[in-house]
């Protein structure tokens, strides 16, 4: 096991195990409280698997009611709630602890209401993130955010964690999408923010909530903006010489006043893996390569991506491949998105998720370069180039202790270039317990208090997701519970 | 009139907030003073002015990002972007003939009220091409939340929570935003003679359409001029052309659209995004209703001979509306029109008096007041900075 520290559970909250489960089950009827210890093992990590721990019981409500009568029920205990979506988190968001009642949505997961006209739909957050896009698709409209995970991970999840996904470039993440939503307090009372209108009254409540990595309260309801999909979209890959080339045809189409919907960069290593798996035909004699999105009507597409090749020819691109088909579309695509699963098959991984201003790529890519080459290890690059957000992968071996130590090392010098570089910790991951104790790389302790301090306002006893976040030294002083 | 200070740097801000929090003396905050009619009156000791506070501090047009200080005219940073053939991502809302003003409104104001105008409606508002904010809070900290990166989740968004705060957290000493390409070419289309319903009913199949209509606003008729349901289009040349034609061909229903070209689409649209010309007298009060689009014209029916006048933008989503500014501006009658279309009213511009005396901005159930509350004092414990603004204390 290694080297995040996490709290040690309360010997006084194991002891009342049986009353806490009773008093669950006094809310909750029947399968929604889970106590066995086979079953809660379900939930004992996310998507950051190097970490486990059993948590004391789970919750799955049925309704708002319920989950208003669970937190209620916690804040009075003083028992430590971690809210769990899907549990897709890559940075440990939704880790659980040994004293802690883990509570789900999984079971709420309806679309409630579909409003074309206004272009919103209401949904309870446990529905999927395509979930979301599959009602809607055949009317002819998408919901936008697009996390890797969107299969499996919540609405919930999302907000929680302000998901964003390849397509943000255009279109704005989690919280630029989002209307409204029916919010739980620890304290148990249901508050409704913001609504069906494009601006919500007073303070920006909404804005503050997005993002809070459950931390604040649960989210049992939201609704959200969407969109009319596109006439068409059309993605075209190039290969470059160089990363330092690839990132320079970036800036440039950028600069050019071109705003693709998306860019995606993957290095020599991440094609290879990707193309071994999911032989989606990329370009192996290649430094780095572009997938480049457009969007529009086929004359429009054709008009935008003939100005993005010549850019990329002016930038020294070797390789164009256009789609002509939406099968060939699918292959273009298919490499990237199977890259993390790619990626699983060859190695175990650490993904890490920093963003920098996109001017830095080719300083911060030959940084990285050096910072796993120091630890012996090996580091494929996948990002969101159009906003500088880097995903590199550093490979390495879960049965050994000391890779996973370098690892985690090479990892936290990423992040630090990251930061260094004038960019962050995270761009769409969160921070969690991975990035928890970095986060005074980023701020400073006025910030950090002042961060606090808002949470301690939904939160007084710090019991929701509190090993999360912010380093577990130098904490603000608990209210008294 | 209170005592003006007006500092240099973030230092000079904190001072002032540390002498005024040992003092007791409320601040007023202020930028040029080109909105200083929204919200309620704040009985200030102190005007604290970021006005000293200037510059474009960073311009990166590859990376689509520019940041200013707090006191920075509007007008600087948009000329500034658009040397390098970019603007704002966001359109901001001018204020000045709403108010009828004169000084140049700062980028610290339009962060303050989250100021955003047509381009709302595809773009975002403010606090949504927000990235990064300077902050100095009533404890007289300068704190940073977000950066200059377009994806940022890391810690809590207090750049959203500050957007739009009316300095009831703090004054916001610098801010970055997320710019944009300047549009090719834009154009406008027009249907004439609509009535409120189809009109805001053609401004929704408009935006139900995969043309990225970027503006989207409903003008009844006024002074035996017809109506004009506004459709804007902004993009390379051939695109507007093309999709103008496929937008007036689905919009056919609703009559034969007519073509502004881009100097007339951008008047129309500077005047639409200033609503105050198409309100009427400058004495009369003006309300701010958000409601989801559908739900507008029967909110404006109901409220009958009430509103004087309106106007509906962001594809019927927000409803200017006029009223008589007596006694209290026909709050009492509005607002539970408004809440019942599940909307929210701001009263925008009415007297000192009224202002004082009605809410301004809608009153917030009693558990969000209480995190509200709670929230404003974790930044601002004595309550020093802008005390009143947003609600009355």
């Amino acid at each position: 096991m290694s080297g995040i520290a996490l709290l040690a559970p309360d010997p006084a909250i194991l002891a009342r195990r049986d009353a806490i489960v009773a008093g669950l089950r006094a809310i909750v009827p029947g399968e929604g409280v889970i106590v066995s210890e086979d079953e809660r093992r379900a939930f004992e990590s996310d998507a950051l698997t190097a970490y486990r721990r059993v948590p004391m019981v789970v919750v799955l409500p049925s309704t708002t009611k319920q989950v208003a009568e669970v937190l209620a029920f916690c804040s009075r205990e003083g028992v430590p709630v971690i809210p769990r979506g899907a549990g897709t988190s890559l940075a440990g968001g939704a880790l659980p602890q040994e004293d802690a009642v883990v509570l789900g949505v999984a079971k709420m997961s309806k679309v409630l209401d579909v409003d074309l006209a206004n272009r919103t739909v209401r949904v309870q957050t446990g529905v999927t993130n395509l979930g979301v896009s599959a009602a809607i698709a055949h009317e002819g409209f998408f919901y936008a955010p697009d996390p890797s995970s969107q299969l499996a991970c919540t609405i919930a999840g999302n907000v929680a964690m302000n998901s964003g996904g390849a397509h943000c470039l255009k279109y704005g993440v989690t919280t630029n999408n989002l209307l409204g939503v029916t919010f739980v307090t620890l304290q148990g009372e249901i508050v409704e923010i913001g609504g069906d209108a494009l601006d919500a009254p007073g303070l920006d409540m909404l804005g503050l909530i997005c993002g809070s990595e459950g931390q604040f309260g649960v989210v049992t309801e939201a609704t959200l903006r969407i969109l009319p999909l596109a006439e068409g979209a059309r993605p075209i890959l190039f290969g470059f010489p160089s990363p330092e080339a690839a990132g320079a045809c970036v800036a440039a189409v950028l600069g050019a006043g071109i705003v693709p919907v998306a860019i995606e960069y993957m290095d020599k290593l991440a094609i290879d893996i990707c193309e071994d798996f999911a032989k989606a035909g990329y370009p192996r004699d290649v430094g780095a390569m572009l997938i480049v999105e457009v969007e529009g009507s086929a004359a429009e597409i054709d008009e935008q991506l003939a100005r993005i090749g010549a850019i990329a020819e002016t930038h020294g691109a070797t390789y164009a491949r256009q789609a002509k088909t939406p099968a060939e579309a699918a292959a273009i695509w298919k490499g990237r998105k199977s890259a993390f699963g790619a990626m699983g098959r060859v190695s175990d991984y650490i993904c890490m998720d920093g963003t920098i201003p996109t001017g830095k790529l080719p300083e911060v890519l030959t940084r990285i370069g050096e910072i796993c080459e120091a630890q012996g290890l090996k580091v494929a690059n996948i990002f969101h180039a159009g906003d500088g957000n880097l995903h590199p992968l550093v490979l390495y071996d879960m049965n050994d202790p000391v890779s996973l130590s370098k690892a985690e090392k090479a990892g936290e010098d990423i992040l630090l270039a990251c930061v260094e570089a004038g960019g962050c910790l995270t761009g769409e991951h969160g921070v969690g317990i991975e990035k928890r104790d970095l986060m005074t790389a980023q701020f400073t302790r006025i910030e950090l208090m002042q961060q606090m301090r808002v949470k301690s306002v939904f939160d007084p006893a710090w019991l929701l997701n509190p090993a999360k976040v912010f380093p577990l030294e130098n904490r603000i002083a608990k209210a008294a519970a | 009139m209170s005592e003006t200070v007006s500092p240099f740097d973030e230092a000079g801000i904190e001072a002032t907030i540390r002498e005024a929090v040992d003092a007791k003396t409320p601040i007023l905050i202020r930028g040029a003073g080109s909105r200083s009619g929204l919200g309620r009156p704040v009985q200030a000791g102190i005007t604290l002015s970021t006005e000293r506070l200037t510059g474009v501090t960073l311009l990166e047009p590859s990376e689509l990002v520019v940041s200013a200080k707090a006191g920075t005219p509007v007008a600087e940073v948009e000329a500034e972007l658009a040397r390098v053939g970019q603007r704002l991502a966001f359109e901001p809302l001018d204020h000045r003939a709403l108010y009828g003003t004169a000084s140049e409104p700062t980028i610290g104001g339009l962060v303050a009220t989250n100021a955003s105008g047509p381009r709302r409606v595809i773009a975002g508002a403010a606090r949504d091409a927000l990235i990064g904010v300077r902050l100095t809070t009533g404890r007289a900290e300068t704190i940073r939340s977000g950066g200059r990166v377009m994806k940022n989740v890391t810690g809590y968004d207090l750049v959203k929570f500050a957007c739009g705060s009316h300095g009831v957290l703090g004054v916001v000493t610098e801010a970055t935003f997320k710019t944009l390409p300047i549009a090719e070419t834009e154009a406008t289309l027009v249907l004439e003679g609509l009535d409120d319903a189809h009109g805001v009913a053609a401004l929704c199949a408009a935006m139900g359409t995969p043309f990225e209509v970027s503006g989207a606003a409903h003008l009844p008729a006024l002074n035996g001029a017809p109506s004009r349901t506004c459709l804007r289009l902004e993009n390379f040349e051939s695109q507007v052309a093309y999709r103008a034609g496929q937008l007036a061909s689905r919009l056919k229903s609703f009559g034969t659209a007519s073509r502004l070209d881009a100097d007339a689409s951008r008047a129309l649209w500077r005047e639409i995004g200033a609503a105050a010309s198409l309100l009427g007298s400058p004495e009369r009060a003006v309300w701010r209703i958000s409601v989801a689009p559908t739900r507008g014209p029967a909110v404006v029916a109901r409220l009958g001979p009430l509103a004087e006048a309106h106007v509906y933008d962001w594809s019927g989503g927000l409803i200017w509306v006029a009223t008589s500014a007596a006694g209290d501006a026909g709050a009492s009658t509005l607002r539970p029109i408004v809440r019942e279309a599940r909307g929210h009213a701001t009263l925008v511009r009415a007297p000192e008096a009224v202002r004082a005396a009605v809410d301004v901005f809608e009153p917030e159930a009693p558990a969000l007041a209480r995190l509200t509350a709670g929230l404003r004092a974790s930044f601002d414990p004595a309550g020093v900075l802008n005390p009143g603004r947003m609600h009355a204390r």
